[in-house]
């Protein structure tokens, strides 16, 4: 009898569960091929609800839909289709054939904004935290109401504090359009403790008033506490923007230190006006381009690296020409400044046509490598690009190079004292023309190694250069000619004043005024920054 | 030290002169001949059947070297297409091409040359709105014919000029609309980012009108401008993400040429993804997205009237004569050459002025002009394009294509057929009573009332 009883019991949970089951798995099916639709509306609650749903099944297909590779047929088939180029069912993964015929959903922007939420709330069940923490900051940018119920259950069974944080901050936004004052008072607290200066313009929208004159939140409490709110969040934003423009002013700077470190040499300590410098730039940017190409070729599983192998070879690049230049043009026309300008202003325009007529007068790609692609997020709305933050940090690495050389090396202490008393220096013995020409190397060489990180910043093209003499040789002129370090405090100096002045005047006027400001400098101080006595200081 | 000061500032005045002095001598000893010798050989020639010149006017060197190259190319590759099936009224195209060299003034004095020395029947040229101001005269003076085949700001019609490329309302508008609506992302607040010249400001005043009349304010609206040439994106790109708390926010982006390859790799650099504020260029291409890396701005936007991935038997059979060209012509970059949205213009208006002197019967530019007027062609673009017969400009459909990672375009809206142009924006007060009409009694391109009104009533 108590068998009978359980066979019934057991029998009867599966009339019970087994169409739950199926039903579950068959409107799976159904609203993936809700995607097919026309319709984006229809599609985009589809995607809402895919992401509500526990099956792993529901991931796979709104990653499918992102990627392109989801096909939709007439019969309502939902087909995945693989690397193969095969179509594959989106729930068993067994090859079939399609019945009717294809559509591939329609993927745009609004699309793709719905699926990042969605697959979010799926990876908030991940046990990756990385995952978790990465989904949370999805949905705290906002989520769709429709969502809620689930994020409160995932926030009450999870542990780790920053997608707690994030959480909470997420549901407060929608709380914030809650029938209940006292929730909203909640919401605003918590947005208050937690939140980031971005959620500033939703406070104070609380606090506008209707076109009656009466507020647009009823609640004084709420009104009150957003107050409070928008005010610590102004505080907060005032500190990020001060760090962040400085970072900002900083990464300007050692983009046109890396321009103007090769000139501070030939200009600054020779005294060569140098208008091809611009061009080894343009070389060394090049020198990466090939350096890259030869890496697809020959070694594309260490595609990643070939800029630290673009380093060296851009290096010995400029450094070769450079000292040929030395030796065939620029050697005949030491204390000619004139004749040197237009010299090497001809040099110039033939490394460009050369360039030209080698690799076309179109800019070429050199992509990122996929460690210097993305950003490190010092707080909300300071970011920091990868790119950027190396940049900074190997102009450090050469400045502290180019140091080095020049005071603590042999060659260093002759170029310094060739460029204090040339006749001196060659009357203890000092070779002056092959230190000359090792120093024009040199700072041709530097210059390539600021080709190489340029072309990670902007583009490359035959034209490269020119956009940068005019920024080198006003860092140099303004940090004082002859000075390393009076180089290196004007090219931070004036990238911290176009910085600062840019958010209130704008790109166009900040630049002006940097100019001006510049021009002013050089009347009282035609010297530069630091004046230097020796050769540069004679003429 | 003073001397360097000197120095710099001859330094500063070389490189401002960089581009060669607009009075470069021609120097062939022919153009000695005095004008007067030229014109009877002219008249003489006329009932010739020897080749007819057909001017080429675009920079092959310095800045638009790299957008207008390949017009040069494309026009090339058309004038041997017609040769090769006979040429015109039985005669054949000789191409006469002369490079202004990414010099405002120089294109004046390159458009008097091909008109006056060269007695071109017909140009085809510039891409910039300033070189367009610049030889608009030289063609109103000595009665010349240009084909104009770029997108640009519209407030213009000449009646020596046909307008091949986009007015604002066959690109511009049609773009902030769909990022407006729910596919585009329901956009409620607008960052217009150009650089500062003609072009950008002049969409840009466009666009803020457009946006008044659909109840924006100018409280959600920011206007920006760079330099050309400009390389640094960091505050820009802040200020956008700024901006763009607490409404949804799309990017109207008229930069143009170098400068949008470092504010696209900031873009992707800072995290900001086409899915969060979507950037819809006008001046990006495929020809552009050459020189950069595409995979960060995959999402990105462009709106064009034509792309290279639009799926039309007439679009293959398009860029299979443009590839089999490149390769003969053994052109630089060989295999990774593109078509794009102002070539196929260059080669809609080439075909057109063919058709317009077929039905002429004359290669003069009077009767010739009359003819262009209403010509119909079978575009690369899969649609029947139609030269509009009152206002120069054509009639043509409006695509919107995302950005994908090999640098093509994915469409992903467009207009049902073609749509006609409206040179002047009927969302500027100043300019909205403006009707450019050639057709009598009209016959003026920038009037409030006809012209010969008071004729017709008669």
């Amino acid at each position: 009898m108590a068998a009978l009883r359980r066979w019934f019991l057991l029998t009867g949970l599966l009339w019970v569960l087994w169409p739950a089951a199926y039903g579950a798995a068959q409107s799976l099916q159904a609203l993936s091929a809700q995607l097919g639709t026309p319709d984006r509306q229809t599609q985009q609650n589809a995607i809402i609800a895919l992401g509500m749903r526990s099956e792993p099944a529901a991931l796979k297909v709104l990653a499918a839909l992102e990627a392109g590779k989801l096909r939709v047929s007439t019969s309502g088939q939902v087909l995945i289709m693989g690397s193969d180029r095969k179509l594959r069912d989106a729930f068993s993964g067994s090859a079939v054939t399609p019945q009717g015929a294809l559509s591939e959903p329609l993927v745009t922007n609004a699309i793709r904004r719905a699926v990042t939420l969605s697959v979010s709330q799926l990876q908030l069940r991940s046990n990756d935290l990385e995952l978790r923490r990465a989904a949370a900051k999805v949905l705290a940018g906002g989520a769709p109401a429709e969502m809620e119920p689930a994020m409160r259950k995932t926030l009450a069974g999870e542990r780790d504090p920053t997608v707690r944080k994030l959480l909470r901050l997420s549901l407060a936004q929608l709380d914030l359009t809650s029938e209940d004052a006292r929730r909203r008072v909640g919401a605003v607290k918590v947005m208050n403790e937690l939140g980031d200066p971005g959620l500033k313009p939703l406070l104070a929208r609380l606090l506008e008033k209707k076109s009656d004159g009466s507020y647009l939140e009823p609640d004084a409490e709420v009104r009150a506490e957003a107050g409070a709110a928008v005010t610590s969040l102004e505080r907060k934003e005032l500190v990020f923007r001060v760090v962040r423009d400085l970072f900002y002013g900083l990464s300007l700077g050692s983009v046109l230190l890396l321009a103007a470190l090769g000139l501070a040499i030939t200009f600054g300590l020779m005294g060569v006006i140098n208008m091809a410098h611009g061009e080894m730039l343009m070389l060394g940017a090049y020198s990466t381009f090939v350096v890259q190409n030869l890496f697809q070729r020959f070694a594309p599983g260490a595609i990643d690296y070939y800029l630290v192998a673009a380093v060296p070879v851009a290096f010995t690049t400029c450094l070769l020409v450079g000292m040929l230049l030395e030796r065939t043009v620029i050697r005949f026309l030491y204390g000619r400044p004139l004749e040197t300008l237009l010299a090497t202003w001809g040099i110039s325009l033939v490394l460009i046509q050369v360039v030209r007529l080698v690799f076309g007068a179109a800019n070429v790609t050199v992509a990122n490598p996929s460690w210097l692609s993305g950003n490190y997020e010092l707080m909300p709305d300071v970011v920091l690009p990868y790119s950027r933050l190396a940049t900074i940090l190997f102009v450090a690495v050469i400045v502290a190079f180019v140091w080095y050389v020049l005071n603590r090396t042999t060659v260093g202490l002759q170029v310094r004292a060739i460029t204090q008393n040339r006749r001196m220096a060659r009357c203890v013995g000092i070779r002056t023309a092959r230190v000359d020409m090792l120093t024009f190397g040199l700072g041709s060489a530097v210059a390539g190694l600021g080709g190489v990180a340029l072309s990670q910043l902007g583009n490359v093209g035959p034209e490269l250069g020119q956009g940068y003499i005019v920024d080198s040789f006003m860092v140099v002129v303004v940090g004082g000619v002859g000075n390393l370090f009076g180089t290196l405090y004007a090219a931070v100096g004036l990238g911290a004043i176009n910085k600062l002045l840019e958010p209130v005047a704008g790109a166009v006027l900040g630049k002006i005024f940097v100019l001006g400001f510049i021009i002013m400098f050089i009347q009282r101080r035609p010297q530069g920054l630091f004046a230097l006595k020796g050769r540069a200081a004679e003429s | 030290m003073r001397k360097i000061g000197i120095l710099l500032s001859l330094i500063v005045g070389m490189l401002g002169g960089c581009t060669p002095p607009a009075k470069e001598a021609p120097a062939e000893p022919k153009a000695e001949a005095p004008s007067a010798d030229q014109a009877p050989a002219a008249a003489a020639k006329k009932d010739d059947t020897g080749p007819i010149k057909v001017g080429i006017l675009h920079s092959l060197s310095s800045t638009m070297a790299i957008s207008e190259t390949s017009l040069k190319d494309v026009a090339l590759m058309t004038i041997e297409e017609i040769n090769e099936s006979g040429g015109v009224l039985g005669r054949k195209l000789e191409p006469v091409v002369v490079d202004p060299a990414s010099n405002w003034p120089l294109f004046a004095e390159k458009a008097r040359e091909l008109l006056q020395k060269e007695q071109v029947a017909v140009t085809f040229g510039c891409w910039t709105s300033v070189s367009r101001k610049s030889v608009l005269p030289v063609f109103e003076e000595l009665n010349g014919l240009l084909f104009y085949p770029v997108q640009y700001e519209g407030e213009e019609s000449s009646y020596n000029v046909f307008y091949t490329g986009a007015a604002p309302n066959q690109q511009a508008i049609p773009a902030v609309e769909y990022l407006m609506g729910a596919d585009g992302g329901n956009a409620k607040r607008f960052v217009l980012l150009g650089t500062d010249y003609v072009y950008p400001r002049t969409t840009n005043k466009i666009l803020r009108h457009f946006l008044h009349s659909k109840g924006i304010t100018d409280d959600d609206i920011m206007e920006e401008y760079t330099p050309f040439g400009h390389a640094d994106y960091q505050t820009i790109i802040a200020k956008i993400k700024k901006f763009a708390e607490g409404k949804r926010t799309a990017v109207v982006s008229t930069i143009n040429g170098d400068s949008n390859v470092p504010f696209y790799k900031e873009l992707g650099n800072q995290g900001l993804k086409a899915e969060d504020i979507p950037v819809v260029a006008f001046s990006v291409g495929e020809e552009e997205l050459r020189g950069v890396d595409a995979k960060p701005l995959v999402g990105h936007l462009a709106a064009w009237n034509y792309f290279q991935s639009i799926d039309s038997p007439l679009n293959t059979g398009f860029i299979a004569k443009w590839k089999a060209y490149v390769k003969k012509a053994n052109l630089p970059d060989g295999d990774k050459r593109v078509t794009n949205d102002p070539m196929e213009a260059t080669y809609i208006g080439i075909h057109m002025w063919k058709q317009a002197v077929i039905q002429a019967g004359s290669f003069n530019v009077d009767a010739v002009r009359q003819a262009v007027a209403g010509q119909v062609f079978k575009a690369p673009s899969g649609f029947e394009i139609k030269m509009d017969e009152r206002n120069h400009h054509l009639h043509k459909p409006v695509l919107i294509g995302e950005i994908q990672a090999d640098g093509q375009f994915k469409i992903v809206w467009k207009t049902e057929g073609p749509i006609r142009a409206m040179p002047w924006s009927p969302f500027v007060p100043e300019s909205a009573k403006k009707i450019a009409d050639w057709t009598f009694p009209w016959v003026c391109g920038n009037c409030t009332q006809a012209k010969y009104g008071s004729l017709a009533m008669k």
